[in-house]
């Protein structure tokens, strides 16, 4: 699903984020990416999302060689991408069915369509019922749910989750992850960077670990 | 993702636009007075060329219209008699595209030199009137500048006529003026023109900078430049528009305001003229400038601002 073929990438400024990083993971895994602030984290997920370019190598999705990409197929890409960010990144001034219902709207899909997936979405992250709240009025881990909610709503084939438990208690982010751990369970390749340790080994999954850009040795199963 | 059948997406599209063309509306009434007075700065922008132009036009008609009629003035030989001079207007009254001919006598128009130019005394000293008779004749309305040209050179044929003049150097003159005025207007209205897509231009740089949150998380999770650009491009079009009938509004009471006073002047020369406050066809163009003008001014900002935020921090 994901392949990285000795990638680097350095910021205008000299700063080198990441260095010869190469690495393969199969559609519908769970894996943890970790590391200190800093060590290129945030960095890898941009180069998946298309939020960065690579100096050199080659990053694929499906395949599909991102390089080749002109820029404006980038949005059609980024409509296969559920992207889930630490500060949620909602609109605070839409109510919370217009939030998740954006990438159905962006992609142009009948109003009847647009309602039933995205009270599908709610009910999967169990914020069915809240749908005329504005993000503002929910609490902290909701507001997180409706940032999920929204990235699945499409049906992504790749989820990408970066810090998603930072701002929460420990109850609070393992429901988090139990709810990625659902969505890699029916085929969604699911990548989540953070540095929460405990929830890692609780979760026993394959872990990337960057550190200074270079990516450690891998633990458990990877290909 | 599957690509849905054209006609669903037809509809889509069509709903999507409406939706987004309200939307962008209700935003604007939301700021009602930073609104207004963007658009009311359109609306003179738009109104000042076109009110000149609609002056200048009526100007047009004042001297080319023949209103009032041009007249010719036919002076006579000296010796010739009155019995003759009637007997020629007679003649003159029967020609094509003649109104009217008026015999004045050389001692009446003596007594009206006398009475008009205050030389009274040295008229005195004279010993024999110097004044030819002389037919004023008036043309019909609507006669061409070719008919009175042609009218002038049989009439100055004419035995007994000394000089045939056409009253039309005024009416020259002042179209060539109009003329410069009008050039003028033309250039004022393009400066006013790149004005409004200045001023529209800012506002919406304004309106992106506000939103760009929300145009980052759009990028993040694939809207395309043609879905974010839109509320945007609607918002220009917006402006433009109402700017163009608060315009047109603008023009046709300021013309109102002016119709009194010319009214007033033109009955000074003996003329029922009165000042054309609008045509249907320049009120329906004040808002479709506006309207393209507010179009284009969004298109080139939204499309420089656009590229220039990129949702990665």
């Amino acid at each position: 699903m994901i392949r990285f073929v000795d990638v680097s990438k350095r910021y205008p400024g000299g700063h080198e984020a990441l260095r010869h990083v190469s690495f393969t993971l199969p559609p519908g895994q769970m894996t943890f990416l970790t590391g200190r602030s800093g060590a290129g984290k945030s960095t890898l997920l941009k180069l998946i999302a298309l939020l960065e370019r690579p100096t050199s190598g080659q990053v694929l999705i499906n395949q599909r060689n991102l390089a080749t990409l002109r820029r404006r197929d980038i949005p059609f890409v980024r409509r296969h991408i559920g992207v889930i960010f630490q500060d949620h990144r909602l609109l605070m001034d839409r109510t919370v069915f217009d939030n998740v219902a954006l990438p159905l709207v962006i992609g142009g899909a009948p109003r009847g369509e647009i309602d039933r997936r995205v009270r599908a979405a709610l009910d999967s992250v169990g914020l069915l019922g809240k749908e005329r709240c504005l993000p503002i009025t929910l609490s902290g881990g909701e507001q997180q749910r409706v940032g999920i909610a929204r990235a699945v709503v499409n049906k992504p084939l790749l989820l990408l989750a970066d810090e998603p438990t930072g701002n929460l208690d420990p109850e609070l982010s393992h429901e988090i992850i139990d709810l990625f751990a659902r969505f890699s369970e029916v085929g969604v390749t699911v990548l989540i960077a953070t540095h929460d340790t405990a929830l890692i080994e609780r979760m026993q999954r394959p872990v990337l670990h960057l550190e200074g850009g270079r990516l450690l040795d891998h633990d458990g199963p990877l290909p | 993702m599957s690509r849905r059948a054209l006609p669903v997406r037809l509809k889509v599209g069509l709903a999507r636009h409406l939706q987004v063309a309200l939307a962008s509306l209700g935003e604007l009434t939301r700021r009602p007075l930073s609104s207004l007075l963007t658009a009311l700065v359109i609306a003179i922008a738009l109104a000042l060329p076109a009110g000149l132009h609609q002056l200048v036009v009526n100007l047009g008609k004042v001297a080319g219209g023949w209103d009032g009629a041009p007249t010719l003035s036919l002076f006579l030989q000296l010796d010739t008699q009155p019995a003759a001079a009637h007997d020629l207007a007679d003649r003159v009254r029967t020609l094509p595209n003649v109104a009217a001919v008026d015999y004045i006598s050389p001692e009446a128009a003596l007594a009206e030199f006398r009475e008009r130019s205050g030389l009274a005394e040295v008229i005195d000293l004279l010993d024999e009137n110097p004044l030819p008779p002389v037919l004023v004749v008036q043309l019909t309305r609507g006669a061409e500048r070719t008919d009175a040209a042609r009218l002038q050179a049989d009439l100055a044929a004419m035995e007994a006529v000394d000089l045939a003049q056409l009253d039309l150097a005024w009416v020259e003159r002042l179209q060539a003026i109009l003329a410069i005025i009008d050039r003028t207007v033309m250039v004022l209205a393009l400066l006013l023109a790149v004005g409004v897509v200045l001023i529209v231009g800012n506002t919406l740089r304004l309106a992106i900078a506000g939103r760009r949150e929300e145009i980052e998380i759009m990028k993040l999770i694939g809207g395309t430049d043609a879905f974010i650009r839109r509320p945007f491009l609607y918002t220009g079009l917006w402006y433009g528009l109402i700017g163009g009938l608060l315009g047109s509004l603008m023009m046709v009471v300021a013309l109102a305001l002016l119709a009194g006073p010319v009214h007033h002047l033109a009955t000074l020369y003996q003329s029922d003229f009165r000042l054309t406050l609008f045509e249907p066809v320049t009120l329906s163009l004040l808002p479709l400038a506006g309207a393209l003008l507010g179009l284009l001014a969004a298109w080139f900002t939204v499309s420089r601002h656009l590229r220039a935020i990129h949702p990665g921090e």
